[in-house]
């Protein structure tokens, strides 16, 4: 860690860029015109290493885990729950342990996976901020986090998955997740068809970040 | 009074997909929020809180990390872990420090 | 003097199964029991357990004793009258027990 380019600076990080960070590389801070919320942010994280409240590495490293998580980890318990009908039965009881058995750790969180059936389909949303399973999917997406998004998909869910290509037959159900607390919410899409003795591998390239969301179904 | 942040069923237009890379400073942020919560400076509820009392506009005027980041400070100070002079006078001096290498 | 904080949850009134309605009640300060729902009729889907009210955590305090939790499942049809979905078609929200009334 100690070649990385210090990020306490906002001079610092204009005139070393932002290697480093491999999985998701940052835009580069428009150094010419700092915010007043980009100014405060350097500000406060000054005072608080200068208070001892947490160190610079602490923050370089917070980020570097918040970079690694991505949706494959989520990928990787669906994958294995459309495998193995014991895990499945696991991981739709409790979430958060069943992460835990794949080495995915979930901290506080209350994971709770929503199971996708010919005649039952899932949407997960936050109308009130943006909750989010960022644990085992990453950071959401704009999108999510939209006005747009969190207000319609409540009230008119199925105009809203055909923005994003998906189209729900009127006898399925569609049942909208609000997180309202403190669980989070993750799809379990169906497994396609055309996939018997696929590797979980596989399987798990289908599984995209949207389809935990519910937003879409894997296709091969 | 609804909330501006409660707006579940409120009329929206369509949703604009496009996708955004977080900048070195909103990760910055983020790592923050983490950091500062899990050494039980301040809760989620509290943050949240703090952002739901911005003005009106704030979603209009405000990024997404503008918002956490005001709410996060709206908590440091109300934790008495930072002081408004501590905060005005730092900020000053970033803000100095970026006209000089500008 | 005020007395010592309760830690110990009330118990759960509701059961899964149990047809409850959100109350009307429209209070200040950081609720996360949407408006959208507010006066609405559903069923008990499942009991999370007991948490820390976060009415209580927003203003910096323990939020003490923990409320009971439930998923609770609504007809869309029964919240908007304009809904234009599947009449089948359904919502889930995760709700403390002091915004719950038997219905």
């Amino acid at each position: 860690m100690s070649d990385k380019p210090p990020i306490d600076d906002a001079h610092h990080a204009h005139d070393h860029g932002h290697e480093g960070y491999d999985h998701h590389p940052a835009r580069a801070d428009d150094d010419e015109h700092l915010s007043y919320y980009q100014i405060m942010e350097i500000a406060v994280r000054e005072l608080l290493i200068e208070k001892g409240v947490f160190a610079a590495d602490d923050v370089r490293s917070a980020i570097d885990r918040m970079d690694a998580r991505t949706s494959a980890q989520g990928a990787r318990m669906i994958a294995h729950a459309w495998v193995d009908p014991d895990y499945k039965t696991r991981l739709l009881a409790d979430g958060s342990a069943a992460a835990k058995e794949l080495g995915i750790d979930v901290g506080p969180m209350r994971l709770v996976v929503a199971e996708n059936k010919p005649d039952l389909h899932h949407l997960v949303v936050c109308t009130l901020c943006s909750c989010y399973p960022r644990m085992v999917l990453g950071i959401p997406p704009d999108w999510y986090k939209s006005r747009s998004y969190r207000s319609r998909a409540v009230r008119e869910p199925r105009g809203l998955l055909r923005e994003f290509g998906t189209e729900i037959a009127d006898g399925v159900e569609v049942c909208v997740l609000d997180s309202t607390a403190d669980m989070r919410y993750l799809v379990m899409p169906m497994r396609p068809a055309g996939t018997e003795g696929w590797s979980e591998q596989q399987l798990a390239e289908l599984v995209t970040r949207d389809s935990m969301v519910g937003v879409t179904r894997p296709t091969l | 009074m609804r909330g501006h942040h409660d707006i579940g069923g409120a009329e929206a237009g369509p949703v604009d997909r496009e996708e955004h890379d977080l900048a070195l400073w909103e990760k910055r942020v983020d790592a923050m929020m983490m950091l500062l919560s899990q050494k039980n400076l301040f809760t989620v509820d509290e943050a949240r809180f703090a952002m739901e009392k911005l003005p009106p506009n704030a979603y209009e005027n405000l990024k997404y990390y503008e918002r956490w980041m005001a709410g996060i400070c709206d908590c440091l100070l109300r934790r008495g872990v930072i002081s408004a002079d501590e905060v005005g006078r730092k900020m000053a001096e970033v803000k100095a420090r970026q006209s000089e290498s500008a | 003097m005020s007395a010592p904080l309760e830690t110990e949850p009330p118990l759960a009134r509701f059961r899964v199964g149990d047809r409850i309605s959100v109350r009307r009640a429209y209070p200040p300060g950081h609720i996360r029991t949407p408006w959208y729902i507010r006066g609405c009729v559903g069923i008990v889907d499942v009991l999370y357990g007991s948490f820390r009210n976060p009415e209580e955590l927003a203003f910096g305090r323990p939020g003490l004793p923990p409320q009971p939790l439930y998923r609770v499942r609504f007809q869309q049809t029964a919240i908007w009258p304009d809904y234009a979905g599947a009449r089948h078609d359904t919502i889930c929200l995760d709700l403390y027990q002091h915004w719950l009334e038997p219905a």
